[in-house]
């Protein structure tokens, strides 16, 4: 890898979350029986003309102010022709020189927590194409049209990432982004967030871009981690061995975790890009632009940086929290109830060891689980006001804080709230020092050989006590108090 | 000017069109024509005039809102299709 | 004779309950059972389906409802979705094809109480001006069945000349409803683009085509377009402009208005149809107008400009005629691209495919800058000519056509020979203006037609002009010999 450097672009396309498609008014809801979302615009019925949906164009206009794009004060549609049984008209009405959305850009956070910033060159409305089928048809191919005429916002980036880290970074950011605006779903299962990646590589310090392929298609982030670095190896590894790359369009494959080229798409096509002469040129006034500004919610920077001021967090932590604006209002939620509750530390430093602790669980115990069982946090089995509930347990030491965890995962399979299932397991800490030091003098008398260890100078057998007693206590007994007690006791026989 | 046999092999397989052997000389030659025929414009002078994609100035395109306003009608509209299989719209195989 | 009243006429009839729609129906549909076989103006026809819709006028004109076309025949032309009829564009492509939906046009003329006759025969998806590229067989002129009636529209303007039915609708995209109707001897209007909604008349220039209609007067032609005009949200290149009573129009004295004669054309043309023009203009001038030359000099480019521009949109617009999910589909595709390229192939007659590979020519990588683009800016200038022009006169006349209609077959080896016809009438349709055709004289015992163009949105005083002229003259009322 070494003396080479990678160039990568991605185009992704994101379903506007309208409720009718773009030139048309049928339903875009996913999922329906085959052909019953598709009227006789989408059909491409002769005789039928297009009509552009207000709200695509709002939500368009929303994405370029994100970005801090110029929006086009007038844009135009055109056709772009080629055949294929997906695409009724014979053509896909898209934009090509004039884009509603002209150059923006995203500051993107790397793993290592520097912040890059990726050029995107434009944005453009287009007509998301029918579906293919191949299930049960012998030697035929079924076409549901469903999808045809969906809205698409069409995201293209420079060629600014050097990674396939980077590259999944960013794609990570523009989903973030379009979820927060809410002009996307971004479900990519259902297809309404799909990526292309535009994958090269030169010598380092060449100026000039080597030829690049394109992998279409990629519907997860690890697919396109995984897919570019496969393409990087086998362009290297080609051109190492003499041979040249060409300018294709290739598929990844996730069973093999390989990219090969698309037979039927080899042929340079000549898209015979014209104006629609359908459609009027797009007028956007400064006027509908300051209409759809006043809608935009706290963007995703906006809001890490004031989680990370207001709340005393760390840029990397605060980028985390606000990977989704509903994870940010669950982590926003428990620091509220934290902070509100009666007894709550009214010290300064208070509210920044309450956000510590929400964004310790929020990212840690709450995120796992939404993971492992693939939820939204909108669909989260614990929810804020219950993980509150658990939290302040530990801050008014009900509970330790590894005993916590433990009642987090009944609370997620149960249920129940954190109080019920301490109440149901006793699991309340024990904070009676006479209860603690029996079990210590208990754990000691059956103990006398590390006793005399210790006492000998192993100090490293302190722990071991400390587990016995926890051993004994199933995990109750206060640590704090455990400890001080230990010591005591242990110490105390020592000058006795 | 004059196009060659490829060019209409290239044209006809861009249209998705089959021509015929017999055919293909007759449409060498007309298409040859019409080429010939619109080159006339070559000799036009148009400086910097902005190409006019619509006959209407100044007009604009109209926004629609976004609501749903068409229903089900598969049954009807497939009534017309050539194949159809569980709703859907047969074609032979498609590789990608 | 019922074939020769006006629409007004008929309309006063009915109302007064002299004639019902019913008996209307049944002497037209007697008319064509009789004389179309001669003419082959016909695609469809739908002979219950009127019965019953002129029973359904009758029934509303028996409740007291009164309005200008309700329980008046008609004919569409085949280009326009009919629910539940053949919509064919006189093609092997969609013989097959029943439309689900009825175009705004056919829908707005239906609640009016209109009764459709048929669809009639027509150039193969408009695209030709001699009616000879039908795949239902060439239209015969019901002035000489040995002569095309010009096309595309050919069915329509035939039916109307031969008093098949009192009006026709049409369409034109280069002259196809002004130029039959010139070949046929009667009245044709392309209104301005936008005007009438494209919903539903199946594309072939999106932005040339109009919908249209044929009628033996300008009267009549007023009356229709009333009912025709206007916005439509389904159509995005629909004007929404008000809509004035165009019958109301009709009458106002034609003093002061200036028309112009295109200077351009009237070299080479023909001393006869120099002479009809001339003519005209002498009666308009008695009339009270004055007549002026005007220049309009990039207008002679207009043909190779339409050839490029008609037949780019074009084959963008056909390419959804796949066999896939409706209209004819080839026997036992080997594979995708047999589908495409044998149900295209076969589907197609070659004019149309001569035009489709023009259209993908010109769109093409490398040549796109030199005749797409090119072309739409020859259509500015164009454009520009006109307006210019418009600065100097109120209206535009010339022929319409360079000759009468010519033998069937005469022109069919030469396409280019062919394209020439539309020299008069293409300007119209690159500009978007207005045209009227009106019968105005004969050569070699065929009819003759003179154009009057007018800017954007001036239907009233074009169709006035046409009115006074068919108040001083008597053109328009002759009738083909055997269907008067």
């Amino acid at each position: 890898m070494s003396g080479w450097e990678v160039v990568i672009g991605l185009e992704i396309h994101a379903q506007l979350a309208t409720n009718s498609k773009i030139f048309s008014g049928s339903a875009t809801a996913y999922g329906a029986p085959p052909n019953t979302q598709a009227d006789l615009i989408d059909l491409a019925y002769p005789g039928v003309l297009p009509v552009l949906n207000e709200e695509a164009v709002r939500m368009a206009v929303k994405f370029g102010l994100a970005i801090g794009a110029t929006v086009a004060q007038r844009s135009v549609f055109a056709r772009k022709n080629y055949f294929y049984p997906d695409l009724p008209k014979g053509y896909q009405i898209s934009q090509y020189e004039l884009p509603v959305v002209a150059r923006g850009s995203l500051k993107v956070m790397l793993d290592d927590g520097t912040v890059k910033t990726i050029g995107i060159t434009r944005a453009h409305l287009e007509e998301d194409a029918g579906k293919s089928l191949h299930e049960g048809l012998a030697n035929a191919t079924g076409i549901d049209l469903n999808r045809a005429g969906t809205p698409l916002l069409e995201i293209v980036s420079e060629p600014d990432m050097r990674s396939a880290k980077e590259a999944v970074a960013y794609m990570k950011k523009i989903h973030t982004l379009v979820r927060y605006l809410e002009i996307c779903d971004g479900n990519m299962q259902e297809g309404s967030f799909r990526c292309d990646a535009n994958v090269s590589v030169r010598p380092k310090g060449q100026e000039k871009f080597g030829t690049r392929a394109e992998i279409k298609n990629l519907n997860s982030f690890r697919f396109v981690e995984k897919a570019i670095q496969y393409e990087v190896t086998r362009q290297i590894e080609l051109i190492d061995s003499g041979g040249t790359v060409i300018q294709e369009t290739r598929l990844y494959d996730s069973d093999k975790d390989e990219t090969r080229s698309m037979r039927s798409k080899e042929e340079a096509n000549d898209y015979r890009y014209f104006p629609d002469p359908d459609l009027l040129p797009l007028e956007i006034t400064p006027s509908f632009i300051e209409d759809v500004r006043a809608t935009l919610p706290e963007l995703p920077d906006d809001k890490a940086a004031r989680y990370a001021k207001v709340f005393a967090l760390s840029a990397y932590d605060a980028g985390v929290l606000c990977a989704s604006r509903e994870l940010g209002a669950y982590f926003e939620s428990v620091v509220a109830g934290l902070s509100a509750a009666p007894g709550a530390n009214a010290l300064p430093g208070a509210n920044a060891s309450a956000a510590k602790l929400a964004a310790n669980w929020v990212m840690g115990e709450l995120s796992s689980a939404l993971n492992r069982d693939n939820v939204d946090v909108g669909r989260s089995r614990v929810t804020a006001a219950q993980l509150t509930g658990l939290l302040l347990r530990i801050v008014d030491e009900t509970i330790s804080g590894k005993i916590a965890k433990e009642v987090f995962e009944a609370m997620w399979s149960e249920g129940k709230p954190a109080d019920a299932i301490i109440e149901a397991k006793g699991l309340r800490q024990i904070t009676d020092s006479g209860a603690i030091e029996a079990v210590i003098d208990a754990v000691i008398a059956a103990n006398p050989k590390q006793l005399a260890d210790y006492r000998a100078g192993k100090d490293k057998l302190f722990g071991f006590f400390v587990g016995q007693v926890m051993k004994a206590t199933a995990g109750k007994a206060n640590p704090a108090q455990l400890n001080e007690l230990l010591k005591t006791r242990l110490d105390g026989a020592k000058h006795a | 000017m004059s196009l060659t046999r490829q060019d209409v092999e290239k044209i006809a397989h861009l249209a998705r069109l089959s021509i015929t052997e017999q055919e293909m000389p007759v449409y060498v030659t007309s298409l040859s024509s019409i080429v010939n025929f619109v080159d006339e414009l070559s000799q036009a002078q148009v400086g910097s005039v902005v190409p006019m994609a619509h006959p209407l100035d100044g007009q604009h395109q109209r926004l629609r809102p976004d609501a749903v306003s068409e229903s089900d009608h598969h049954e009807k509209y497939q009534q017309n299709a050539p194949a159809v299989a569980a709703g859907l719209y047969v074609v032979p195989r498609v590789i990608d | 004779m019922l074939h020769n009243l006006n629409i007004g006429e008929l309309a006063e009839r009915l109302g007064k309950r002299q004639i019902s729609s019913v008996e209307l129906t049944r002497h037209f549909l007697g008319r064509i059972e009789r004389l179309n076989p001669a003419l082959n103006a016909f695609i469809t026809l739908t002979a219950t389906r009127a019965l019953e819709d002129a029973a359904s006028a009758d029934r509303r004109l028996e409740m007291g409802e009164r309005g200008p076309l309700l329980g008046i025949p008609l004919i569409h032309k085949d280009i326009f979705c009919t629910e539940g009829v053949r919509t064919s564009c006189g093609s092997r492509m969609l013989d097959n094809f029943v439309a689900p939906y009825d175009a705004t046009v056919v829908a707005r003329l239906k609640a009016a109480g209109t009764v459709m006759l048929g669809k009639s025969n027509m150039d193969e998806f408009a695209m030709g001006s001699s009616n000879e590229t039908s795949y239902y067989g060439p239209v015969k002129n019901p002035w000489n069945t040995a002569k095309v009636p010009g096309g595309s529209s050919g069915g329509s303007a035939a039916a109307t000349a031969a008093r098949l039915a009192p009006f026709a609708t049409g369409t034109d995209t280069g002259g196809s409803i002004r130029q039959p109707a010139a070949l046929t001897g009667v009245t044709g209007l392309k209104p301005t683009y936008g005007r009438v909604s494209r919903f539903g008349l199946v594309a072939f220039a999106s932005s040339l085509d109009q919908a249209g209609v044929f009628a033996r007067s300008a009267a009549d032609a007023a009356t229709v377009l009333q009912l025709m005009a206007g916005f439509d949200p389904k159509d995005s290149t629909s004007v929404d402009a008000p809509v004035p009573d165009y019958s109301a129009a009709l009458g106002a004295p034609l003093k002061g208005l200036k028309i112009g004669l295109l200077r351009e054309f009237f070299d080479g043309l023909e001393a006869r149809n120099a002479a009809l023009i001339h003519d005209a203009l002498k009666i308009y001038r008695g009339l009270g107008a004055e007549t002026l030359e005007v220049s309009l000099p990039h207008l002679p480019l207009s043909v190779p400009t339409y050839y490029v521009v008609a037949p780019a949109e074009c084959s963008s617009n056909l390419s959804r005629f796949d066999g896939v999910r409706y209209g004819y589909r080839c026997d036992r595709p080997k594979d995708l691209a047999d589908l495409y390229t044998r149900s295209r192939g076969e589907g197609f007659g070659a004019e149309v495919k001569r035009r489709i590979m023009t259209g993908t020519y010109v769109l093409s990588a490398g040549y796109f800058d030199a005749y797409y683009l090119k072309a739409q800016k020859v259509r500015r200038l164009i454009t520009d000519d006109f307006r210019a022009a418009f600065q100097q006169v109120d209206l535009v006349i010339s022929p319409t056509t360079p000759t009468p209609a010519f033998d069937i077959g005469a022109k069919m080896h030469d396409p280019v020979t062919m394209y020439l016809n539309d020299i008069y009438t293409i300007g119209a349709n690159l500009a978007g203006l207005p045209g009227v055709s009106l019968p105005c004289g004969f050569v070699d015992q065929l009819p003759m037609g003179l154009q009057l163009v007018g800017p954007h949105f001036s239907e009233a005083k074009l169709l006035n002009a046409a009115h006074q002229f068919q108040q001083a003259t008597d053109w328009h009322r002759h009738a083909p010999r055997g269907y008067e």
